[in-house]
């Protein structure tokens, strides 16, 4: 028999190129004749855009072309509509794409009015320096509130307002829940996300072959067949004409979703314009201005309990920031809006957001994708009540959760992949219990806190849980073709970005086929490869994609075994496929191998009959119904210097539900890697606009990423709910572990500051990001207060 | 293109010859005066390894050893390298043979997207010849300027623990099947 490899942590396959620095990211990709691009940005928020004088950097030696908006001529255009808005009843929704180049208006610093091609990257940014952009500068529309107040300066002049969206969503009668109501916890909380930050910025390399009349186009996106579909379409090219191939990222988390950023649409046209291959890869600052962020929400919500703290209804009317333009459509919102719910049962539900144009750089998912928003405004309102009823955090948690007998759980509302939000399963009772149990929860409250505390040391403790809508559709798909060597070939669609796609997908096709890990080669993200399918987003590279690899390599297995049952004379029932071999169960020099099972299977003489094809190979598609729930509970331990306000981390625990495990190892590092960001939203990372609308910290010296020093070892536990909506039982993992982070910093560092005797009582934190500045504020305001 | 590449037309008399030591190899090669170590690497050596985050001296994507120093390529200029020992990722293995480093960051999945890698890789190994028995406070305040946005460090730290530990003959060399899909040996924490 092979090793079982499914389940197991086997090594990653792409690790021996990544760590000997073979791996191809875009930016190695080095073409003879290559032209160099630089792009001139609007240095205003907002304005007018008169006109553009590019004539003396066209006069320069080493500049090939300068292109503006009009030069563009019929190509000019705004970018596709990605995600249209859902079918929810009486959604306002305004559509306002991005565009190549300013024309008439720019509306954030940082967008793109003209393009340099030139012979070396230093010759086009020293051309670009001299290009003039007329701008009269407009008062730009920085904050929320502001932005929907009446005569407000608007984004969109042929808008009435900056009203981008707004959408309603119930159940139930929350009035009448709040009438019933024991107790009714209301606040304002705001949660500011951030910059994606992946260590690889954008690039793009585009190259047109005039002979073959072949585009190829290297694209640092999660999603190369979406892309590929756009620039032929926008380019009048058949699909088969484009190559987009997304070769190994340098990590994506959302911003390098099939955006069609300004630069992803005007390269490909630059190569076949000019008829030369043109690179551009983004610098650090351009990655601050001009990929996209997930940013602020403003929630008023308040929550409605019975007397022992069960959950009656939710009320919340929230503000969204979508930035200039709002090319994603509505995913974030209706992220948070329907992750608010979390694990909980939640009979009444009133919530209705407006989503708000500002001048500022374009918000689209971004590890979380809204989640996080909501997660922090339910796991809040909790804490409150809790403390209002005297139950403590775990407990208020226990008594909503929705019960294993409860599922298919249905909310009667709509989720962001259009169809009903529905929990597939879940158990989330023992996730808790393993949490508390792990952190040693009552040992805290009871020894640990109090020690501290006459030691003069602040330490707090928080738990909180939440639930992550993954693996949502619509499809993806996978061949799998055993070659005449042996070796398994799997190709999908899908682009990847560190995930270890290579290995998990490797894992699923080897246990169909019963050979070994090495035997098996996979290929992602060349559209050349594979034709269909649409990326790598939301959690769902392994549950879709790895559950069409099972479904393709188990039509191949079908096919081998009725070859193999023919040629050896034996019933299917008695083969078995071990070892790269096909044998009868029991009888010792049966074995055929794959490889010539292969070759008999595509015969140089004799026809391929009617009903029959040739080869070992099947492709296959998959596409969920709907998104499966994975869940889980992050429970930590900080000590918070009361001087300073910094604080540490001395615990953090995660206990995990994703369904089925394909490779521990693997998920282990997508979990820890979501802390670490969650750790960042939650402590470090802001991006500070000032009322210009000018970002104020676009680089690592000022936008601080957590560093080695700042992430502690994270102990992780597991549930396992498999998921029933499909063969492999798989749940989205990816996005987990950034979620839940925000709220428990929150609680833990009120837990850690309340009732130490610093006169900080009252202390409520409804916002994050914190930091130690924050935190000094919001206890000296109460310190001050107090004394007054 | 009958030009060189990473030679601007515009900056010919600027250009300069030089040969770099690049993992015991010279490189002559020719290039622009203000070119840094980085682009030099990557355009005029072919070196691709080594990557570029942010070209400010922010991110350690590009670290390199200079001398068994760790230096941000993208602040050095090419020209002050020349006559100096220039060490890349792609110089970390001693023929097929992973260097202990890099075997155990496959063992612990201390790579994800793989794109800080390199930098961390060659800061690792600068610290492990000065200290060869480091704490994870030692690792942690080594790797401070190596900004990693996909693992959370964690992975990162144990490996360079257990590639410090092998390198001292404490621990066994992870078997030769490392990348064939074997089962991982059980590793000390």
């Amino acid at each position: 028999m092979a090793r079982r490899v499914f389940g197991e942590p086997v090594r990653r396959r792409e690790d021996p190129r990544l760590l000997t620095g073979r791996a191809l990211f875009v930016d190695d990709v080095e073409l003879p004749g290559m032209l160099h691009v630089a792009f001139v940005r609007s240095s205003f928020a907002h304005g007018r855009l008169n006109g553009v004088d590019a004539a003396a950097a066209r006069a320069r030696p080493g500049v090939v072309a300068v292109i503006t908006a009009e030069d563009l001529g019929s190509y000019w255009q705004a970018g596709p509509l990605l995600v249209p808005p859902p079918p929810i009843e009486g959604i306002v929704f305004h559509q306002r794409t991005q565009v190549i180049l300013a024309r008439d208006k720019v509306r954030h610093a940082g967008e793109p009015i003209a393009a340099v091609v030139a012979e070396s990257r230093y010759l086009a940014e020293d051309a670009a320096a001299e290009i003039y952009a007329d701008v009269d500068p407009l008062e730009p529309v920085v904050d929320l509130e502001r932005a929907l107040a009446p005569g407000a300066p608007r984004v969109h002049d042929d808008l009435g307002s900056n009203l981008a969206a707004h959408v309603r969503q119930s159940k139930g009668d929350y009035a009448a829940a709040r009438r019933r109501a024991r107790r009714v916890v209301g606040r304002r909380f705001t949660y500011d996300h951030g910059a994606a930050a992946a260590m690889e910025n954008r690039g793009i390399v585009a190259r047109w072959d005039g002979r073959e009349e072949q585009l190829t186009v290297w694209d640092t996106t999660q999603a190369p067949i979406p892309i590929r579909n756009g620039l032929a379409r926008m380019l009048g090219l058949a699909e088969s004409q484009v190559r987009v191939i997304a070769p190994f990222i340098g990590g994506g988390f959302g911003p390098k979703i099939m955006m069609f950023y300004p630069e992803e649409m005007l390269l490909p046209w630059l190569a076949r314009h000019l008829g030369r291959p043109v690179k551009w890869i983004e610098d650090r600052a351009e990655n601050f201005f001009a990929t996209s962020q997930e940013r602020s929400q403003i929630h008023d919500a308040e929550l409605a309990v019975d007397g022992e703290g069960r959950i009656l209804g939710v009320r919340d009317r929230f503000l969204h920031d979508s930035g200039a333009y709002d090319p994603y459509g509505l995913t974030v919102p209706i992220n948070s809006q329907c992750t608010l719910l979390g694990p909980y049962r939640v009979p009444n539900y009133d919530s209705e957001f407006k989503a708000v144009f500002t001048n500022k750089t374009i918000v689209t998912p971004y590890r979380g994708a809204g989640r996080q928003h909501g997660v922090f405004v339910m796991e809040r309102l909790l804490d409150l009540a809790a403390r209002e009823l005297g139950l403590d955090p775990v407990e208020i948690r226990r008594r909503n959760y929705i019960p294993p007998e409860d599922f298919p759980h249905h909310h009667g509302l709509i989720y962001q992949d259009f169809s009903e939000l529905v929990y597939d399963s879940g158990n989330y009772e023992p996730a808790l219990d393993q949490a508390v149990e792990m952190i040693g929860w009552r040992r805290f409250k009871e020894e640990e806190q109090p020690r501290a505390r006459r030691d003069g040391r602040q330490l707090g403790i928080g738990v909180v849980s939440y639930v992550e809508g993954t693996g949502i559709g619509p499809y993806e798909g996978a061949r799998v073709t055993v070659e005449t060597s042996g070796t398994v070939s799997v190709t999908t669609g899908v682009g990847t970005q560190g995930q270890g796609h290579f290995t998990s997908f490797a894992q699923v096709v080897a246990e169909q086929l019963g050979v070994d890990l090495d035997r098996v080669r996979v290929v992602t993200g060349d559209t050349g490869e594979f034709h269909w399918g649409t990326g790598t987003f939301a959690s769902r590279g392994a549950v879709v994609a790895g559950n069409a690899c099972h479904a393709a390599a188990a039509a191949v297995r079908d096919k081998i075994l009725k070859l193999a049952s023919e040629l050896l004379e034996a019933s299917a029932e008695d083969l078995e496929l071990a070892e790269g071999e096909v044998r009868v169960r029991g009888v010792p020099g049966s074995a055929i191998t794959l490889g010539e099972l292969a070759a008999k299977a595509n015969p140089l003489r004799g026809a391929v009959r009617p009903g029959t094809e040739p080869g070992l190979e099947a492709t296959t598609y998959f596409g969920p119904a709907r998104g499966a729930t994975a869940s889980g509970v992050h429970a930590m331990i900080v000590e918070v210097d009361p001087e300073t306000l910094m604080v540490k981390i001395l615990r953090y625990v995660v206990v995990h539900d994703c369904g089925t495990v394909i490779n521990p190892l693997i998920l282990e590092g997508q979990i820890v890697g979501g802390v670490a960001q969650g750790i960042g939203n939650a402590f470090y990372e802001q991006l500070v606009y000032d009322g210009e609308g000018q970002l104020l910290n676009a680089s690592f010296m000022d936008y601080l990423l957590p560093t080695a020093s700042d992430v502690p070892p994270v102990e992780t536990g597991h549930v396992v709910t498999p998921s029933p909506l499909n063969p492999l039982g798989i749940k989205g993992a990816g996005e987990a572990g950034a979620i839940p982070t925000g709220p428990l910093f929150a609680q833990a560092v009120e837990d850690a500051l309340r009732g130490a005797g610093l006169g900080l009582e009252q202390l409520e934190i409804l916002e994050i990001p914190l930091s130690p500045n924050r935190l000094f504020e919001l206890t000296e305001a109460l310190r001050q207060g107090g004394g007054s | 293109m009958s030009e060189p590449r990473n030679v601007e037309p515009a900056a010919e008399a600027s250009r300069v010859t030089a040969t770099l030591r690049v993992n015991g190899e010279d490189h002559t090669v020719v290039f622009p005066v203000h070119h840094t170590l980085l682009e030099v690497l990557r355009e005029g050596c072919g070196l691709t390894g080594t990557k570029h985050g942010c070209e400010l001296g922010e991110c350690g994507a590009c670290a390199v050893l200079l001398d068994g120093r760790p230096v941000l390529s993208c602040l050095v200029l090419a020209a002050e390298a020349a006559g100096h020992e220039v060490e890349t990722v792609e110089g970390l293995q001693e023929g097929n043979r992973l260097h202990p480093l890099q075997a155990a960051f496959a063992d612990l999945g201390a790579a994800q997207c793989g794109y800080c890698t390199p930098g961390i890789l060659m800061t690792a190994k600068a610290l492990l010849a000065q200290n060869p028995e480091p704490t994870a406070e030692e690792i942690e305040e080594a790797l401070a300027g190596n900004l990693c946005r996909c693992t959370g460090y964690r992975k990162i730290v144990q490996a360079v623990a257990w590639a410090a530990a092998i390198l001292r003959g404490e621990e066994e060399r992870p078997p030769e099947e490392a990348f064939l899909g074997s089962p991982l040996p059980e590793v000390r924490r």
